[in-house]
């Protein structure tokens, strides 16, 4: 165990991170009564990294932005979206076109429920997806392999989304990621719905892709869920980050942790002090000077409702609160 | 498939059926009894006629007879299998309505085909290219053809290509004066293209709209959304996942259109004198010719119910996403 988490630590001095989210924000044009616009804003200057090998788990509460902050690593954000910020990936300026260019190939996203597979598709085709007709046999032999590991009968393959399990459409919506030699995998809620068993056989199969080099963003709200397996965790909060730990942080009191709010989400958990956190996320339409956890911080000194405070290091991991030294 | 379902299914609608061929038929027959027209002068016209004739013609259309015992007298013959005979044509209904309703059936068939296959194809490149000039146009041309009459669209089409260019002769189904042993396949076609034409355009407005508005909502649905995020783009994308999605509502839309059709043969059949169905549905109504008008509204019912009928089967059994609705819920 030593030996591995060593490993993983000299790799990461050598190796640039694979994909660098750089204070982006996303927000939408909505046209309210008349010609009145009105700007919704999703997510705000979120800055993240993601490293070939290595689990990084994005949780936050339901509704908060994150599967806005997949499709926007995809470039498949609805028309009304409003984009800034810079990505990175291997080194080189994420564009739009780059995205179109890569999305599918080396940046693949396990979509988060059924409808997003096509009702009338037949399973095999659509975990093939759309290759050139000289394909479709290695294509095919392929599919079988992945269903074969990922214990999908052959059966699967003719039936439509409907005639399947929550699991099954689980372990399919997986086995689309791995038809390519993809780099990055972004899945999105892959374990709501799930028992125990599958849960964790889900989880390893990315653990699994994580092994093989892949770099695995792993959105879920589901903190146990992603201490699992995840090398670190973002902390997800009102469309932005405001902590980025390391999965060993998480212990005892959760004394290492950085932020009010991921204490409050650890001390929360059944096993520790079961003690919800009061208050709730800001509203999308609010409009906020200073810290987005102001309203709920114990600590907040006068200057955190004036300005948002920077994503900093801090004892080998991030975080953005004021009142950190 | 699920037999049992099936039978049951079938069985359901075969009941409403009689229900209402029963309603129909006496709804019908009412209001032919209402009809303010005399039959017998509508018959002889003009001439002036002896009273011991006149009392004969009287006889033949039954216009002394009570109507529930005139009624009776044919629901009777009915459950025989004998639909009576023709008083107009003077041949039995069942003769009347078969030519008649196999001329319409070319006509409505070949429209109905033309509309859908025009319809959706419109449709899509509408949908495809939605916001754009294409679009618009699409849009507005089926906007006219919506808000047109179809009898005052016939007459248009009539003038233009029948009377002014001479493109198309100008009425019936065959040559005049030619036997008809010597009518060719041409001649028949020939006859059939302008009544088709003008009859399907209704059709290729309303399918051509439902098939944009349905490509948009799926373009914009989940899984294209995840079509994209695998790399396709594009046309790919509609051919893929659009057209697939598509076609089974446009479908059941086509055959629920029965009786739009049908209601569209009946003029178009008019202003073009094609001797079809809709034609001796409106002689048999003017000139209170009750047995065939009541055979052809019986004809035209079931026509209209099968369309119905299969509309429900392909949404009840074939396609998938029901099943997936019924299993949420
Ligand atoms: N096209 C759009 N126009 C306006 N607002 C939108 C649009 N799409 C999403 N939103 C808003 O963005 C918010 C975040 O959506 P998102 O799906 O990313 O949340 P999430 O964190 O993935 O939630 P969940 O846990 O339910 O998956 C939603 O609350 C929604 O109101
Ligand atoms: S910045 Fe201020 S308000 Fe925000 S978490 Fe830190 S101390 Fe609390
Ligand atoms: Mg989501």
């Amino acid at each position: 165990m030593t030996d591995t988490s060593q490993k993983s630590d000299e790799e990461k001095e050598r190796s640039e991170a694979l994909l660098k989210v750089k204070d982006i924000s996303l927000s939408f044009i909505q046209y309210a009564s008349g010609l009145r616009q009105t700007e919704l804003k999703v997510i705000s200057n979120l800055s993240m990294e993601a490293y070939s090998g290595e689990i990084l788990a994005v949780v936050g509460s339901s509704g908060s932005g994150k599967s806005l902050l997949a499709h926007a690593i995809l470039g498949i954000l609805p028309s009304n979206a409003k984009l800034s910020g810079t990505m990175e990936y291997n080194g080189h300026d994420l564009s739009q076109k780059k995205k179109e260019e890569l999305r599918g190939k080396e940046i693949v996203l396990i979509p988060q429920s059924t409808t997003y597979l096509d009702p009338l598709m037949r399973i095999s085709s659509q975990v093939i997806g759309n290759v050139e007709e000289k394909n479709k046999d290695s294509r095919k032999k392929l599919q079988r392999e992945i269903f074969q590991k990922y214990d999908l009968k052959p059966e699967v393959e003719k039936m439509f989304p409907h005639e399947l399990s929550g699991g099954m459409i689980r372990r399919v919506l997986v086995s689309t990621a791995v038809m390519n030699s993809s780099k990055i995998v972004i899945a999105d809620e892959p374990t709501p719905g799930l028992d125990e068993k599958n849960l964790n056989e889900t989880l390893s199969y990315f653990k699994d892709m994580a092994s093989k080099g892949y770099a695995v963003i792993l959105i879920t709200h589901d903190i146990e869920a992603a201490l699992k397996i995840s090398d670190k965790i973002a902390i997800f909060y009102a469309g932005t980050i405001l902590e980025i730990a390391n999965t060993d942080d998480f212990s005892g009191e959760g004394e290492k942790l950085r932020h009010q709010y991921t204490k409050a989400l650890w001390n929360a958990l059944p096993q520790n002090k079961f003690r919800a956190i009061k208050g709730h996320q800001p509203m999308q339409d609010e409009v906020l000077d200073g810290c987005f956890f102001y309203e709920r911080c114990t600590t907040r000194g006068e200057v955190c409702s004036k300005c948002v405070p920077e994503l900093k290091l801090f004892n080998g991991g991030m975080v953005r609160c004021n009142n950190v030294s | 498939m699920n037999y049992r379902k099936l039978s049951i299914f079938m069985g359901k609608k075969a009941l409403k059926l009689v229900f209402l061929l029963i309603v129909v038929c006496i709804a019908s027959f009412w209001i032919v009894e209402q009809s303010p027209i005399d039959p017998v002068r509508a018959y002889i016209g003009e001439m002036s006629i002896q009273p011991e004739q006149k009392a004969k013609l009287e006889e033949y259309w039954g216009v002394n007879t009570p109507a529930h015992e005139k009624f009776l007298n044919w629901a009777e013959n009915l459950l025989k299998g004998d639909l009576g005979t023709s008083l107009i044509y003077r041949m039995p209904v069942t003769d009347v309505v078969k030519e008649r309703f196999a001329a319409s059936l070319v006509l409505m068939a070949s429209s109905w085909l033309l509309s859908g296959v025009l319809g959706f194809v419109l449709g899509i490149i509408a949908g495809m290219k939605n916001g754009t000039l294409i679009d618009k146009a699409i849009k507005v041309y089926c906007y006219i053809l919506l808000a047109a009459p179809t009898f005052w669209l016939a007459l248009i089409f009539l003038l233009i290509f029948a009377v002014n260019l001479g493109w198309f002769p100008v009425g019936l189904s065959v040559p005049i004066g030619v036997a008809s042993e010597d009518v060719t396949f041409f001649d028949r076609i020939h006859h059939l293209i302008l009544p088709t034409v003008t009859l399907s355009l209704l059709g290729v407005a309303s399918i051509a709209m439902f098939t944009r508005e349905k490509l948009i909502e799926v373009m914009e649905s989940d899984y294209v959304l995840f079509a994209k995020a695998r790399g396709e783009k594009g046309s790919t994308l509609v051919k893929r996942h659009g057209i697939r999605n598509v076609a089974l509502p446009a479908i059941t839309l086509q055959f629920l259109g029965f009786s739009e059709l049908f209601g569209g043969a009946v003029l178009v059949e008019q202003v073009f004198s094609y001797p079809g169905i809709g034609q001796a549905a409106v002689a048999a109504g003017l000139r209170s010719d009750v047995p065939l008008l009541l055979a052809i509204v019986i004809v035209s019912a079931v026509f209209v119910y099968s369309g119905n009928l299969i509309a429900d089967m392909i949404y009840e059994f074939v396609d998938p996403r029901i099943k997936q609705q019924e299993m949420r819920t």
